[in-house]
């Protein structure tokens, strides 16, 4: 771990830019398009429609149990490719530093950034550096953007869906939301929840020749499950119906849930996905992804019915009501 | 985790639900049951329990929420004494409730400093590091929440921080509770009394509303179950024609409450008159910083008065805090009055009546 600190010399453009970049980014960095550092990258066409995606990454804190904003920057754009129907295969990498950032801080964040990029399978190709002054970031704000192609066998859509459809959840739904919430100022929890901060991509591609039956993916980050089942049946004809006692959630996550007060269904994950599929797919779909680390929590949730573009649930007690959107802002810089 | 799904066990649930369903057949008549805790009012729409319940079992939402019944001439002198430089410390939820002219999120986008905390500690921390400054603690609530600011401000006196003070609408409970059974326009059959309000007060405190309006009253917890077992024990008394104090959540609450935070509530507090939005000026229904601690109280330190706020007369927040309505009847209710956008106090809060039944069950019923 190097020590020092960034300053404003070292996004000047000059003999400092160039020592950070080749320490600590062409080091970690060196395969592919990058080595060269030319102002952009020029890759091979793949075979299929391409899917883009950008995002920023501006949590607070920067590190948080289970992960750090470096991982996020990775498998928050991943995810939202793989979501998509799409195999991840380029990201850029754009970081702006806070002058007087720690450098250890740094590496710490591009070595996560390093490590969950060859998890995923994909190269980082592009990048660039900013540093500003002290004061006008909050130590480190990340943007990626990925390039992915289109796995021809998914076709989805909201005009796929049929009453009697699954719903389905890679894994247990909430842990990302409450592990950066247990760590903010004044909430200090011993043995609080993990953030699930990682990749769907290889849940995703498991579908295999069930592809076809999958009607709808989407990670629920910002606004939870319940913003994302919301979208998706918002404007159909179609409710989402969940069954409270099939929704699997880590005991730690929803025993703080539950002194704050929070919904779960409104809380963020950073490495899951729901999925909407035919009834007969839908078993063997969660038993596919159970096969991996990422997908062990997979369960059926609920299923689609005839309705009016909302989401009702089911509850424990034998009773039931709407699942509405989180009204404002629950949790501010999550991701 | 027992501690949680223990109470929310669905085969109790279901067999406490079929016992309501057989007591209201036995009643043959509607009843009008009032929980007057913001937090079964949200754990009742959190868990759907009204669609649990026969037809003629009707829960209504009372004055629950102590953010709900703060009066915009409250908001009004806190705005006013913002304005002047001073910081203001706060609960989250009181940005949003509207004065006459504006509310607390508008004064700090304009530039006032307010401090948003968890704990009436966080204050005190706040004015421990700024000694600079002059803090006022939007002191308001219920027993509940009347305890801990009493102990923050003792800690405060005890430790010789001298820069913050209180600005004070502490209420009481059981004086409203009296209020609302005495109003012909609503018509209570029987309360489903709070849970952590009566840990402070004590089960006992609910004994009058037995003498004088022979009223069931049940103390449960905020758990489904809890609140289940609260409805199944008031439909008992109601078919056995009886009317008791029962402490269904007596794993928390005694009968005599907490005398250590009664004794420091008396030592610092003395009963006053207040004025509950949409209810009105209640006799000797809140507390005030007593004389000797004057010195604390922001109205005398800082020289304003809180007077009676102007209320939007299309909004009817105090019918549903009385129970005469439910908020869906309520012509504002979802149209000109939604949580992004509340007229009147119920829609502010998120333990108030109209946001929880806005969030929860609007178009499931």
């Amino acid at each position: 771990m190097r020590s020092g600190k960034i300053t404003l010399a070292h996004g000047s453009g000059g003999r400092l830019s160039r020592e950070l970049i080749e320490r600590e980014i062409l080091s970690r960095f060196t395969a592919g398009a990058l080595a060269a550092l030319p102002d952009a990258a020029t890759l091979p066409r793949p075979g299929n429609e391409l899917i883009f995606s950008t995002d920023s990454f501006v949590v607070s804190p920067l590190f948080f149990p289970g992960g750090n904003i470096g991982d996020l920057a990775v498998y928050g754009t991943v995810n939202d490719i793989a979501v998509c129907g799409g195999k991840p295969l380029w990201l850029s990498l754009a970081l702006v530093l806070e002058e007087g950032l720690e450098l250890s801080v740094l590496c710490a964040v591009l070595d996560s950034v390093k490590n969950a990029a060859q998890t995923c399978g994909v190269q980082i190709v592009t990048g660039d550096t900013k540093v500003v002054q002290r004061g006008q970031c909050d130590g480190m704000y990340l943007t990626s953007a990925g390039v992915g192609e289109r796995l021809p066998a998914f076709a989805l859509g909201q005009s796929r869906l049929a009453a009697g459809d699954a719903v389905l959840t890679s894994g247990p739904l909430g842990d990302h939301g409450m592990a950066v919430m247990s760590v903010r100022e004044g909430l200090n929890f011993q043995s609080g929840p993990t953030s699930d901060t990682g990749p769907v991509h290889r849940l995703v591609a498991a579908a295999g020749e069930l592809s076809s039956a999958v009607k709808m993916m989407r990670d629920p980050t910002r606004g939870g499950a319940a913003a994302v089942l919301n979208e998706m049946v918002s404007g159909s004809n179609f409710d989402v119906v969940l069954d409270e006692a099939n929704i699997p959630a880590a005991p730690n996550t929803r025993a703080l849930a539950e002194i704050l007060g929070f919904d779960l269904l409104h809380i963020a994950s950073e490495g899951r996905f729901l999925a909407v599929c035919e009834r007969a797919a839908a078993e063997e779909l969660a038993q596919r992804f159970r096969r991996f680390p990422e997908g062990a929590g997979a369960a059926i949730i609920g299923s689609v019915a005839a309705g009016q573009g909302r989401v009702v649930l089911n509850t424990v007690t034998g009773g039931r009501r709407l699942v509405s959107l989180p009204e404002g802002e629950l949790l501010p810089r999550i991701c | 985790m027992k501690y949680i799904d223990g109470f929310r066990e669905p085969k109790a649930a279901q067999a406490a639900a079929e016992e309501i369903k057989v007591l209201a057949q036995r009643l043959e008549r509607e009843v009008r049951i009032m929980e007057v805790c913001g937090s079964h009012t949200m754990a009742i729409a959190r868990c759907g329990i009204r669609t649990l319940l026969p037809p003629n079992v009707l829960l209504l939402s009372g004055p629950g929420c102590p953010v709900c019944v703060t009066d915009g001439g409250y908001i009004d002198t806190a705005c006013e004494l913002a304005r002047r430089g001073i910081c203001l410390a706060t609960f989250g939820d009181m940005m949003k409730v509207p004065g006459s002219e504006c509310d607390l999120s508008q004064i700090r986008a304009e530039g006032g400093v307010i401090q948003v905390c968890y704990s009436p500690l966080d204050a005190l921390e706040y004015a421990r590091a700024h000694p600079e400054k002059e803090i006022v603690f939007l002191a308001i609530g219920f027993e509940t929440t009347t305890a801990p600011v009493i102990g923050m401000l003792h800690a405060a006196i005890t430790q010789g921080i001298g820069n913050i003070s209180l600005l004070t609408a502490f209420k009481i409970i059981p004086p409203a509770m009296v209020v609302l059974a005495s109003d012909p326009a609503v018509q209570i059959n029987a309360f489903l009394c709070p849970a952590h309000v009566s840990a402070i007060i004590g089960a006992a405190a609910y004994q009058v509303l037995v003498d004088r309006f022979a009223l069931p009253c049940v103390v449960a917890g905020f758990e489904p179950l809890d609140i289940i077992y609260g409805l199944c024990g008031i439909l008992r008394q109601l078919v056995h024609k009886t009317a008791q104090v029962e402490n269904q959540y007596n794993r928390v609450v005694r009968a005599g409450g907490n005398k250590r935070a009664q004794a420091l509530i008396a030592e610092f507090l003395k009963p006053v008159d207040a004025s509950w939005r949409g209810i009105g000026l209640l006799q000797g229904s809140g507390m005030g910083l007593g004389e000797k601690y004057a010195e604390f109280d922001a109205e005398i330190r800082h020289g304003v008065q809180i007077e009676l706020g102007r209320p939007n007369l299309a909004c009817r927040c105090g019918d549903v805090l009385k129970g005469v309505i439910n908020p869906p009847q309520c012509a504002l209710f979802g149209k000109g009055c939604t949580p992004q956008h509340p007229v009147g106090p119920c829609m502010v809060s998120s333990e108030g009546s109209c946001a929880a039944f806005y969030k929860y069950s609007r178009s499931v019923l």
